[in-house]
């Protein structure tokens, strides 16, 4: 395998890099999202940006926008360094963006979308419409979109409205054209148009940053590659040297090591069935069986539909089909407070926003859910409630003033503690983890693991949505993956290899003399 | 916690402030009869912010409350002209019940149709004073048509207060209780604070926001009543424009428009504060326009000083996370 290093030098004798990512290092409080990373982006070339989730492609996205300003390295713009304060500098030096959900406006018209920010002025600083209808009709055709600009954006189907959101990169005169996920929501034949339109810039001399997740369209569309993994380069060079096995090598390649605390648990009896799960847009044919003490592992791509099958599970949303067997009575669940008394809880992933209620102290934040068990008639017997609350937050080393304190003013690790307590007060059979460790530092990871391995070990099951490969390896006794809303696999023991799960979550058919 | 608390007492110092004004040029205005008589007066603007606050806790609005006591309040009128002998309690349980069914309204168009708040209450306000006008084609019920027990209840004094602030305080203890020790009124802050991790624990929020539309409509019936038989007049534009006294006062109390926090010992003070400019401004001769400006101006302060509450509340937050790093 060629791995071209740090340098990113291939030594092909080319042109040199429109835009250069140098040494980028982006630090978020307790996580380094990019260690001192380079991307060189080349006039006429796609260059696919590969990683796992996490590995860093959004916060390079975010940087070359001038979303974020990285806090050490330069971007270098034909070889001259250029500070992207804001995403107007960004936009000025021609680097645009087409991001998965294009932002855009629904009321407006395409040619007002394509204009916003930059439309031509005629006389009085008025915006001059004639003008700007006139040259987003340019445009859509040099594109070969069939597209009126008077319409409304609201009435376009997705796909058109992603060429006018290229149709808006190119309006500002982009050299550098970044493309995240653009596949994700169009049908096969809307793909091969874009990757036409693809085929179009580059004839026009654009620099393209492609970021997807898919094999086939990697290899379909781009002439260079770089691979990020933990926000660090790992390789990058041209297409034609690698194989599907090396990117995925590149991607997973390390070791899991000891960091994780798996306690052997002894696994129970059968405590939670599900069957034929299904739902009208999100997720079909679920099946899986979650015994006691058993930590079942969860892995697949962002929008695999891993988080809306959990939500379903807990009631939150309705399935439209299929059953779920709770220690022995079957049950339907049609809203959260029936998972609650079903023995099944869910501690989701964005915490901030679904977690705690920052305005309310401590202990009514851990006891909300356990209500109905310290009150009569619906007056809250308070010494109870507080005993409660004191029990959870000990056990999980809580550290607060007190437990008056209300949850806005801890810091992120005691604001997890506190929805963790929450939970564990209810006295669960099943717990649900969405991304438990996300965004929080080493230490913090190590805390939940070895506390995830605890509740296992008494004979609590514990399902854990991952993305992050190590996680779910050193973590899980047995792993589900989906792909597209359906379960690809069923991995535990010897099957359950870095490798197998990048292939299995991202669809690549295992390849002969590979494995 | 201690944020909020002493805010309350800011705006504690504040009235005392003024009322300590007033004094120095009209000493006649702090003699205890007087103060009692502003706490009355005060009184209605008391118990319709209470309901107010609950409805704004749940990160919603209530435009119809005015309207509602002037509904509840007209009937109440005419069920007196008809049955002159029905006995004052029974009057003021039926008051409650149909405030509580008209704020159930405005409730249930919330829950069940996610129609936005500030719309549904702009349209019952509108609805329940065009009842108004079909029941009485526009006639007033004036204070010979009712019966002396009728208008005598609110002004009959009680250990040297009138009624009606006694029901005032009746209603803020009873609140008082219903927000700190039911799950009521933890779901209330709760649906307010968060609304995605009030679902995720098992709550309601439409049937919460429901609840809190009763409460609101309840109280406002109740007033009704009593603000009818306090002034001894029914007529459709009775309290007109009042709600947006209402919601001043709990802006002024503290309660935050974004729902999920507030007291109705904030609420109380915010109705005083308005209660005190009002009944003590004219005394020292400054003008009616001055009054306005006043009441303006601490609606304003009041909400600069939520909004930096909120600011420096999120730089604690970064602080210790930088520190925990």
């Amino acid at each position: 395998m060629r791995n071209l290093g740090p340098q990113g030098a291939d030594g092909s004798g080319d042109t040199p890099p429109v835009l250069t990512l140098d040494n980028i290092t982006k630090v978020f409080p307790g996580v380094k999202a990019l260690d001192g990373v380079r991307l060189d982006l080349y006039a006429g070339q796609v260059t696919a940006l590969i990683g796992e989730n996490g590995a860093g492609k959004s916060t390079v996205v975010k940087t070359l926008t001038g979303i974020y300003q990285p806090d050490g390295g330069q971007i270098l713009l034909g070889g001259t360094p250029v500070p992207f304060a804001t995403p107007q500098d960004a936009a000025k030096a021609g680097v645009t963006a087409i991001h998965q959900e294009t932002v855009l406006f629904d009321e407006l018209s395409v040619a007002e979308n394509v204009f916003i920010g930059h439309a031509p002025k005629g006389r009085f600083g008025l915006i001059d419409t004639a003008a700007m209808y006139k040259k987003t009709g340019e445009i859509l055709s040099s594109i070969g979109a069939k597209i009126s600009p008077a319409v409304k954006l609201k009435d376009l189907s997705i796909a058109s409205r992603h060429l006018v959101a290229i149709a808006r990169a190119l309006s500002v005169e982009a050299q550098v054209v970044i493309m995240d996920e653009p596949t994700a929501a169009l049908s096969q034949t809307e793909i091969e148009e874009l990757y036409e339109l693809v085929d179009t810039l580059k004839a026009q001399g654009k620099a393209i940053l492609f970021i997807s997740h898919k094999f086939d369209e990697i290899f379909r569309i781009a002439d260079r590659f770089t691979v990020f993994r933990d926000g660090q380069l790992v390789g990058a060079g041209i297409m034609n040297d690698v194989t599907e096995a090396d990117l995925v090598k590149m991607m997973v390649g390390r070791s899991v090591d000891q960091l994780f605390p798996k306690r052997e648990a002894e696994i129970g009896e059968d405590v939670l069935v599900v069957a034929g799960y299904s739902h009208p847009t999100e997720f079909e044919d679920i099946n899986f069986t979650l015994r006691r003490g058993e930590i079942l592992g969860f892995y697949g791509l962002v929008g695999a539909g891993r988080s809306e099958f959990m939500q379903s599970l807990i009631g939150i949303t309705k399935p439209s089909k299929g059953a779920v067997r709770v220690g022995g009575d079957i049950r339907v669940i049609r809203s959260p407070a029936e998972a609650i008394k079903a023995g099944i809880v869910y501690v989701p992933e964005d915490r901030g926003k679904q977690g705690a209620i920052l305005d309310m102290p401590i202990f009514q934040n851990v006891t909300l859910p356990s209500l109905h068990k310290t009150s009569n008639n619906g007056f809250v017997r308070m010494a109870e409630e507080f005993a409660l609350a004191r029990e959870y937050t000990e056990r999980l080393d809580l550290r607060a003033a007190s437990l008056d304190t209300n949850v806005g003013a801890l810091s992120g690790g005691n604001q997890q503690k506190v929805v963790i307590a929450k939970w564990l007060a209810t006295k669960p059979r099943v717990i649900i983890l969405d991304e438990p460790t996300k965004g929080i530092d080493i230490g913090s990871k190590a805390a939940v693991h070895d506390f995830m391995s605890e509740l296992a070990a008494q004979g609590l099951s514990v399902i854990m949505v991952s993305s992050e490969i190590p996680e779910i390896m050193g973590m899980s006794d047995r792993v589900i993956v989906m792909r597209d809303g359906r379960m690809v696999a069923e991995l535990e023991g010897d099957a359950l290899t870095p490798e197998t799960l990048v292939r299995q979550a991202v669809g690549i058919r295992e390849t002969g003399g590979d494995t | 916690m201690t944020l909020l608390k002493s805010r309350e007492a800011i705006l504690f110092g504040a009235i005392a402030l003024l009322v300590a004004l007033v004094a120095t040029r009209f000493p006649g205005f702090v003699v205890p009869s007087n103060l009692i008589a502003v706490f009355t007066d005060t009184s209605p603007l008391m118990i319709l912010a209470i309901g107010q606050m609950v409805v704004i806790l749940t990160r919603c609005i209530d435009l119809s409350v005015a309207a509602n006591l002037a509904l509840t309040g007209m009937v109440c009128a005419m069920i007196n002209v008809a049955m002159p002998d029905l006995p004052i309690f029974v009057l003021i349980c039926f008051a409650m019940v149909m405030g509580a069914a008209l704020g159930a309204i405005n409730g249930l168009l919330v829950w069940k149709l996610s129609i936005p708040p500030i719309v549904v209450t702009l349209g019952t306000m509108t609805i329940f004073r065009g009842v108004i006008f079909l029941l009485t084609d526009g006639k007033w019920i004036n204070a010979h048509e009712m019966s002396a027990s009728f208008t005598a209840f609110p002004r009959a004094s009680l250990l040297g207060m009138p009624v009606l602030g006694w029901i005032a305080i009746l209603v803020a203890i009873v609140m008082i209780v219903v927000m700190a020790r039911t799950t009521l009124g933890r779901a209330i802050y709760a649906v307010g604070g968060n609304p995605h991790a009030a679902v995720y624990t098992g709550i309601n929020v439409g049937r919460t926001q429901f609840l809190a539309f009763t409460i609101s409509g309840m109280l406002a019936g109740l007033t009704g009543y009593l603000w009818i038989a306090r002034y001894s007049v029914a007529y459709v534009d009775i309290a007109g424009g009042f709600e947006l006294d209402v919601v001043a006062a709990c802006v002024i109390g503290g309660i935050s428009i974004a729902g999920g926090a507030g007291t109705v010992v904030g609420t109380l003070l915010g109705a005083l504060f308005l209660g005190v400019v009002k009944n003590a401004l004219p005394v020292v001769d400054i003008s009616p326009f001055w009054q306005l400006a006043i009441s303006g101006a601490a609606i304003i302060i009041a909400v600069a000083f939520n909004a930096q509450s909120g600011r420096s509340k999120g730089r604690i937050i970064l602080k210790s996370a930088e520190h925990a790093q």
